[in-house]
């Protein structure tokens, strides 16, 4: 099966580096796949699981949250505001990052930015209930 | 003259702080080796975000509404300085430096009649700049207790900037910081953050320009999302690079603070050992013609 050129950046070091046979994204308009070929895109992410398959039956989960993916033919760059490997998560990173959302929504009055966070807040939960925490 | 006691009391107190400024330069050199890995590290990130950025610029629809993040206000009447320095002293000139082209900025602004408005990252930058422009500094950031600098940290700065931006406070929003060249080389920088300067050059992110990108949701909203991200994303280049100058120019001001420390006891203890050879001598000629008198 053919390949493509996947790098997962993060703010302070590089994630992931390689070639994969598809990967599928949590694309703020909605879960999208990528396999080698793919239409030129540019699309947002939302908080989500991103699910790498490096060959058949063998693959890496990475939780992100908020970036973009630069997608074409031959290569796809992820570039996450957060990213954590599923090894390194805890349910506590999780919880606290739900309690850290939660302080925002109170502080914060602008709607569109409660939704926001509300909508993060749901994804974190469903990330969380995916983990089988 | 000195008593041999003073002479006595003087090396050792040399010699405690040659100890400590040799501390602090094994310290700086630890902690430089860490904050250069998270500079570098850090680096694809920024620039594969001013590539995609690139990109959007340079393809955006003409005719499009451009983020005025981009294009800016339109004016340049108030400016605003974000001056990031250091938290401690004892670095050489690193603090200084960047002090003093954010105050050559500052003023020449000022001739030109422009309102300026600085907001200090760093309490030494500030402790500097107070004396002259008291009534300037809007604020004071401080990343004291912050051991390991994050996004999280540029997240914040960044978000009181956009605040501040979109209530119309400013017009340009200029960054000042110390590129990390090397150990001995950090050179003070101004960048103009807001509006973002973006190089379009196609060419620099090759065969992807031409491709025709579809976007998801529309290309305004993608730019409108992406801008805010590039100002974390320059301002915790800019912390992280400031972060390993600092280092890098304390370890320089050790080093030579350690050598100096090393040349004065050199001194002292020739001047000691001269005095005591001085004072033996004495009380031999004493004894000696003490003994003859009789």
């Amino acid at each position: 099966m053919a390949t493509f050129q996947f790098d997962l950046v993060g703010p302070e070091r590089i994630l992931y580096s390689g070639a994969v046979d598809a990967v599928q994204l949590p694309g703020s308009e909605g879960e999208m796949t990528v396999l080698p070929g793919h239409a030129p895109v540019l699309t947002t992410l939302k908080t989500g699981m991103l699910v790498i398959t490096e060959s058949p039956q063998h693959g890496k989960r990475v939780l992100v949250r908020g970036g973009f993916a630069e997608i074409n033919a031959t290569s796809l760059t992820v570039i996450a505001e957060r990213a954590t490997p599923v090894e390194e998560l805890t349910p506590e990173i999780i919880d606290a990052d739900i309690a850290a959302a939660e302080l925002q929504y109170d502080a914060t009055d602008d709607y569109d930015r409660k939704r926001d966070i509300e909508g993060q807040i749901a994804q974190l939960r469903e990330a969380k209930v995916a983990l089988s925490f | 003259m000195p008593s041999l006691k003073d002479l006595r009391n003087r090396i050792t107190s040399v010699k405690a702080t040659q100890k400590i400024t040799k501390a602090m330069q094994m310290v700086a050199a630890a902690k430089l080796r860490r904050a250069q890995n998270a500079a570098e590290s850090a680096r694809p990130y920024a620039e594969r975000m001013a590539q995609v950025l690139g990109n959007l610029a340079a393809n955006l629809t003409p005719g499009a509404e451009t983020p005025r993040l981009l294009s800016g206000t339109g004016q340049d009447r108030t400016h605003l300085l974000l001056v990031c320095t250091a938290e401690r002293g004892l670095c050489g000139a690193f603090n200084s430096s960047i002090a003093r082209l954010a105050r050559d900025h500052a003023r020449r602004l000022m001739a030109e009649g422009k309102t300026v408005k600085i907001i200090c990252v760093g309490k030494k930058g500030y402790d500097v700049l107070r004396r002259e422009f008291r009534d300037q500094i809007i604020e004071l950031i401080e990343l004291r207790g912050v051991r390991q600098l994050g996004f999280e940290n540029a997240e914040g700065i960044a978000r009181n900037l956009l605040g501040r931006f979109d209530a119309g406070e400013f017009d340009i929003a200029t960054l000042f910081y110390s590129r990390f060249r090397s150990v001995i080389a950090q050179i003070p920088t101004a960048q103009q953050i807001i509006p973002a300067e973006i190089a379009t050059t196609a060419a620099a992110s090759g065969a992807s320009a031409d491709a025709v990108y579809e976007y998801e949701p529309g290309e305004g909203e993608i730019l409108a999302a992406l801008l805010p991200k590039n100002l974390t994303v320059q301002i915790l280049r800019a912390l992280l690079e400031n972060a390993a100058s600092e280092q890098g120019a304390r370890m320089g001001a050790m080093d030579s603070a350690t050598r100096n420390a090393g040349e004065m006891i050199k001194k002292q203890t020739l001047i000691y050992n001269r005095t005591r050879q001085a004072m033996i001598t004495k009380e031999l000629i004493e004894i000696i013609s003490g003994a003859e008198a009789l």
